[in-house]
């Protein structure tokens, strides 16, 4: 956190002044490690069984805040009698299909519940992520599942779930982790002694957590530990992601992402559903907010084809497209390589040094008719066709790359309006200061002219796939001398009007009836009473500790999500120390220092009555509104792919074998099968010594991910001037690597270069009775930009999370040896020679 | 003239003033007397957001004479109070620095270099492109019968460095379009 | 002595290297105010510096210092001349700055009248005076004045004396994240350390010790207090300071003398002429 978000580590300091125990648990002693009362140096890609060793140290010494877990999780509740968990199928879970490679999750339900349906329909047999979006099960009306509060039923969640970690042990911990017993109980009780009523414990984490082919189920892991040490919607408490990019949390609340529309609703899978009522009844839920989903459905609809959207016509449903299986970004890719995408945009995204194996990307943008780039700087992506690694071996030439590339140069930050969603989910509008510079222009402005000139062209088309252009409403005000639209009026537009074309304050005023419109239902209100929240910048010293008239948090400017459990189930505080959001009785209302995230006036002695519906269909002592039970999911029925538990599975490429299951990775991963991504073998595979490093990809304080903000800039370049990878001196001395000299590091992918930094900062590890190395990379450098170096993501093959498609590229296996790389073809040899080798020996 | 250049005269400050050692106020040039911090001339200080992670810190953009002179961390924030990390105190290198792009290039298929082109000039291409690989790649309905609506011809990448707004409008646009492939770095 | 009357405090920093993540915005903010321009591209193998030193292009410095642990060979160089097998790895980092003496050898040196005391009693070389002599680079305990190549003149930290005359802080301290880098009165500045250094000991970090702080000392007192986690060498700082120049006032004043007997003449000599 402090190497990479060290603005917001302050607050982690003013915290350590305050008494908190800071544990940083990383491969590399980083500049956190540096500061941290505790420093658990871990093998990349072992987390699941780190945590999972946590989640058995609970609750097997009982340490769980148990009033919190019984009335606020699903652990009482009790699971069908199919369901067979990893520990009896050694390492699948129950309706594996090893022919799909996928899970038929009906097993993984509640006892009682009709199976599969959840908001973000999942039952579609392929893979199936792509047909969801919003999360929950849903439970069918009039039957709650059965539960069992003494939490003794063998098959209620709680048990389950002890069952499920019982073997996740301190020495497991340390066989897989490399974690020695008395660091991991120093962790496991600093954590179990701030859990109850009076303390809380807070988890943050960031890409080294999520790029894995077990992403998703990291943290979920984290989640479960908080969830029974009572540390969800409580001050302290909470799982935070530091996200990496100014608004990569608001690029998918409003997706640019294929399978979600503005709000988590899912894109229409064409498969899935027949019209739209079918849509609405299989992804709404009938209990829980997501109960009202048709009414964020058409006030989307309505915000985008205006008049022409009508009850009639289902509120031009059927002018969405639809997806039909994993059209995510590596997907795009394997077909941009086979020459199905003609034509390609990036927006401020650097594929050929940012994405997992960049060669394969520069190869792909070989084959497209056209490229538009949009970017402060020449990145690499715009230039592949000349100075690309690919170019150098031979592999591509220029006069045979037929794409064509417009570079447009953006707008920077300072030069337009428009809002930011940072890591807590808060909106803060930043204002124009100056007038772009010669071509520059935003991307909004891109956009909309872009849109316009489109429109035109097609005027007066009669061809039905031109309706949704022509009817798309795209009138929005422009202003100064280069027609910029006006961001604010967007702003509006996904704040939503009601049927007079006033704002509306809330999503809760939203209609499926078509009276209302809306661009994005969860950040309705970020224009309530015509102000423009978003830029509320009220000094924060002039405010509470919760400071929320500083921006807009979405939904409806809370600051911490489920916050109805700060308060125990009659609504009074847990504790005086930790209060924050309770049930005020003479008001008759919720109240505290935040927005309350219950509905306002819901007592907590309310019990639904058996024909309610949506939030009324939830009692007065279940704060996960949003869930379509009201609680705390430690057990996932629906809503994932690869299991509704986390299991420890090795990363794709390990050197280590699992030594919990036969199944060595994730079943459910995504491989991608093609010359360009080829594997290494792991533990037990043919060819495994060739690779017998771990390696792992970070960033650095001085450095922005794929470099185009900072290897262009003299004052950040000369900070970290080079590539390099950092090495024990056990490793250095076993490979024969000088420091300050040249290292070699091979994948099956390619081979780069660094730099050598021989540091006690990675430490080797003992791991099932042997030494296991790691390198370490920062993977900021390409081949353009005052600094220049190889591109550690070249190194990467295509293994993919299944739920959400991310590339695995902070665990995988490598070899390193002294020198600079081959220059030329003869870099491709090297690389062959360790494919051949390693499939033969 | 002399009475004019005699005060600034480091020896004859030294000897009007108490500082007869011309260690102190007789030794500092005009240009340092009158030194004064350039962000109190702005002619706006102008409320941002800092463009590199997540944190979302204040930024105060401080402009003269229509250019960007100094930007800092914003001391009303709640987030940051008026701190920034090495790449936030980079920001005005980022927006002024000789390393951005103020042209459209264009790069013919199969050459060898980048061409100038107008920006109108490539806003047109762009559009003639999109429609005709919408027209040439566009699918009506699946293998079964049922509507896709949509092209798989175009794709996009990007997004987690832009506005909401800028998202938005591209996500509008593109689905209107009946192109689906939008994505960028978001995942969990 | 110095001129001034306005019944201005002396101003300072307080660095407290127990809180420093080494980000390094302290660099980046100097440098973005100051104009201050980049050093060569090049990578040094020094843990995560690459700036090195202070100089004439790098006014605030961040230095890391890995030790302890295991020893080998092969480890990183590092400043700490003892390493123990028993020690806990440590990863040291810390921000250097001019300390503004109050017995400034720079100022003392230099021929030119350059060096200046403000008001603020920070120590300030003015580039419209420089010549480019050099003299003051050698007399500097700490080396921290050096002269830029491009140009030949003499630069360092200026205490961000055009911010300080607004009522600004200076950018380093207002960037620093952590608040490692803290500025104020002296004074201020002083009683901070000495709290901090309590509080740091009590935790138990035994080697704690400040440094710069009080008015003895081969400089007579620093504008720059710094609380260290271990001995100053650690850090590549000297750890008794001596400034060449401490007996050079005497001298100064003789010579003082004499260039107002000069002065005199030369003044008269204007106005002659001018008649």
């Amino acid at each position: 956190m402090a190497e990479a978000h060290p603005v917001g580590f302050q607050w982690v300091v003013e915290a350590q002044r305050r008494g908190a125990t800071v544990i940083h648990v990383d491969p590399r002693f980083t500049r956190t490690s540096a500061l941290a009362d505790v420093h658990v140096p871990i093998r990349a890609g072992s987390d699941i069984a780190f945590l999972g060793g946590i989640v058995n140290h609970i609750l097997s010494n009982e340490r769980d805040f148990r009033e919190y877990v019984v009335a606020y999780t699903n652990a009482a509740t009790i699971l069908r009698d199919d369901f067979v968990d990893t520990e009896d199928l050694d390492g699948l879970f129950s309706g594996w299909d090893p022919d799909t490679r996928s899970y038929d999750i009906s097993s993984w339900q509640y006892a009682g519940m009709a199976a599969g349906s959840a908001a973000g329909n999942r039952e579609i047999a392929t893979s199936a992520a792509e047909t969801t979006g919003a999360g929950g099960a849903k439970l069918e009306h009039g039957d709650p599942p059965e539960r069992d509060e003494t939490l003794q039923h063998p098959r209620c969640v709680y048990q389950v779930l002890k069952r499920h970690f019982s073997r996740y042990t301190p020495e497991v911990v340390e066989q897989v982790c490399g974690v020695p017993p008395e660091l991991f109980a120093r962790v496991a009780d600093a954590l179990c002694d701030n859990s109850g009523r009076e303390r809380t414990g807070a988890f943050c984490y960031a890409v080294g957590w999520t790029q894995h082919s077990v992403g998703v189920q990291y943290i979920r892991t984290a989640s479960i530990i908080q969830l029974l040490l009572g540390n969800i919607g409580r001050p302290g408490g909470g799982i935070m992601a530091l996200r990496g990019h100014a608004s990569i949390q608001g690029s998918t609340d409003i997706p640019t992402l294929y399978d979600l529309l503005p709000g988590y609703i899912p894109m229409p899978h064409a498969q899935a559903y027949g019209d739209f009522s079918d849509y609405v009844r299989r992804n709404a839920a009938p209990t829980g907010f997501w109960g009202h989903m048709s009414a964020y459905l058409v006030s989307l609809l309505k915000a985008w084809w205006g008049d022409a959207a009508t009850a009639d016509n289902d509120f031009c449903f059927d002018y969405l497209p639809r997806i039909s299986g994993d059209h995510s970004t590596y997907q795009t890719l394997q077909d941009m390589l086979d020459g199905k995408v003609n034509g390609y945009f990036l927006f401020g995204e650097n594929p050929a040094v940012g994405s997992a194996n960049g060669r394969m990307h520069r190869l792909a943008m070989a084959k497209l008719d056209w490229l538009v780039v949009r970017d402060l700087v020449e990145i690499e992506s715009a230039t592949f066709w000349k100075d690309s690694p690919e170019i150098d071996t031979g592999e591509l030439r220029t006069a045979d790359i037929g794409t064509e590339v417009f570079l447009l140069p953006a707008a920077a930050h300072t030069e337009k309006d428009g809002t930011f969603t940072q890591t807590q989910r808060l909106l803060q509008w930043h204002h124009k200061a100056v007038e772009p510079k010669g071509d520059c222009r935003s991307d909004l402005w891109f956009t909309y002219h872009l849109g316009r000139l489109l429109r035109e062209r097609l005027a007066g088309s009669d061809d039905p796939r031109d309706r949704p252009l022509l009817d798309l409403t795209w009138d929005y005000p422009t202003e100064g001398p280069h027609d910029e639209p006006s961001a604010d009026a967007v702003l509006r537009e996904i704040n939503g009007h009601d049927a007079d074309g006033s704002l509306v304050s809330g999503f809760a005023e939203l209609r499926d009836d078509g009276s209302t419109s809306c661009g994005c239902w969860i950040y309705s209100g970020c224009y309530a009473d015509g102000v423009n929240q978003t830029a509320r910048r009220k000094p924060g010293h002039q405010q509470s500790w919760v400071a929320p008239e500083w921006g807009w948090a979405w939904p409806a400017n809370r600051r911490i999500l489920y916050n109805r459990a700060s308060a125990d189930p009659d609504g009074e505080p847990w504790s005086a120390r930790k209060r924050y959001v309770w049930w005020d009785a003479a008001q008759g209302r919720w109240t505290g220092e935040d927005v309350p995230d219950f509905p306002a006036a819901t007592p907590p002695d309310y019990e639904p009555a058996a024909d309610a519906v949506a939030e009324r269909a939830l009692s007065g002592r279940e704060p996960f509104i949003m869930q379509a039970d009201g609680r705390g999911w430690l057990y996932v029925p629906s809503g994932l792919v690869d299991g509704p538990l986390p299991t420890h599975y090795e990363p794709h490429e390990s050197p280590v074998a699992n030594p919990l299951y036969a199944q060595q990775a994730n079943p459910a991963r995504e491989l991608v099968d093609h010359p360009a991504n080829a594997y290494n073998p792991s533990a037990g595979q043919p060819g495994a010594q060739r690779f017998p490093y771990v390696v792992t990809t970070y960033r650095l304080t001085e450095h922005h991910t794929a470099g185009g903000m900072s290897r262009f800039q003299a004052h950040l370049a000369e900070l970290q001037p080079e590539m390099f990878c950092e090495v024990s001196p056990q490793l250095a001395a076993e490979c024969g690597l000088e420091h300050r000299g040249w290292a070699t590091i091979i994948t099956s992918r390619t081979a780069i270069e660094a730099r050598v930094l021989v540091t006690q900062r990675i430490a080797p590890l003992r791991v099932q009775g042997r030494t296991v190395h790691q390198v370490g990379l920062p993977w900021h450098w390409g081949g353009r930009g005052l600094v220049t170096g190889d591109s550690a993501n070249d190194l990467f093959g295509l293994a993919l999370d299944p739920n959400v498609h991310i590339q695995e590229v902070k665990a995988a296996s490598c070899d390193i040896r002294p020198g600079r790389r081959p220059r030329g073809p003869a870099l491709r040899r090297l690389v062959e020679s360790y494919v051949e080798q390693g499939a033969d020996t | 003239m002399i009475r004019k250049l005699l005060p600034t005269w480091p020896v004859a400050r030294q000897l009007t003033t108490a500082d007869h050692l011309g260690r102190g106020r007789a030794a500092q040039s005009p240009q340092s007397a009158g030194l004064r911090a350039r962000t109190a001339d702005a002619d706006k200080v102008v409320g941002s957001v800092c463009p590199y992670c997540a944190v979302g810190c204040g930024q105060q953009v401080f402009v003269r004479d229509g250019e960007v002179i100094a930007v800092e961390g914003d001391p009303d924030s709640p987030i940051s109070r008026g701190k920034l990390c090495p790449k936030g105190s980079a920001t005005h290198q980022l927006v002024t620095g000789p390393s951005r792009e103020q042209r459209v290039r264009y790069r013919r298929p199969h050459a060898s270099e980048w061409e100038e082109l107008s920006l109108d000039e490539a806003m047109g291409m762009i559009a003639d492109r999109v429609l005709a690989t919408r027209r040439d790649t566009w699918q009506d309905l699946d293998e079964a019968g049922n509507p896709l609506r949509r092209t798989m011809g175009l794709a996009s990448l990007g997004g987690a460095t832009l506005d909401n707004e800028e998202n938005y409008l591209i996500k509008k646009l593109w689905t209107a379009l009946g192109a689906i492939q939008i994505e960028n770095q978001a995942r969990i | 002595m110095t001129g001034y009357d306005d019944g201005q405090p002396r101003m300072g920093f307080f660095t407290d290297t127990s809180v420093c993540i080494g980000c390094k915005a302290c660099e980046v903010a100097c440098k973005e105010w100051n104009g201050v321009p980049e050093n060569p591209f090049a990578w040094t193998g020094e843990s995560y510096d690459n700036t090195s030193s202070l100089g004439a292009n790098t006014w605030r410095h961040v230095a890391f210092i890995e030790s302890g642990g295991q020893s080998t060979a092969s480890t990183v160089q590092s400043a700490s001349s003892v390493q123990s097998e028993d020690e806990d790895f440590r990863w040291l980092m810390s921000s250097d700055v001019c300390k503004h003496c109050t017995t400034a050898a720079c100022l003392d040196v230099c021929p030119t009248g350059a060096l200046f005391k403000t008001e603020f009693e920070t120590v300030v070389v003015q580039e419209d005076v420089c010549n480019g002599c050099g003299y003051c680079v050698p007399a500097c305990p700490y080396g921290v004045i050096d002269r830029r190549e491009s140009d030949g003149r003499a630069w360092k930290c200026t205490l961000c004396y055009d911010r300080l005359k607004v009522g600004e802080e200076p950018a380093c301290a207002k960037a620093c994240p952590t608040d490692s880098i803290n500025f104020g009165t002296l004074e201020a500045m002083t009683a901070m350390a000495a709290d901090r250094l309590d509080v740091v000991v009590a935790a138990g970090r035994a080697g704690a010790q400040l440094y710069g702080d009080g008015p003895s000392g081969g400089v007579d007192g620093a504008g720059s207090v710094f609380l260290l986690l271990d001995d100053p060498e650690v850090y590549g700082l000297p750890p008794d300071p001596i400034a060449g120049s401490k007996h050079l006032p005497s001298l100064w004043g003789a010579a003082a003398a004499a260039a107002v007997t000069l002065a005199g003449a030369v003044a008269a000599a204007f106005v002659g002429g001018r008649r």
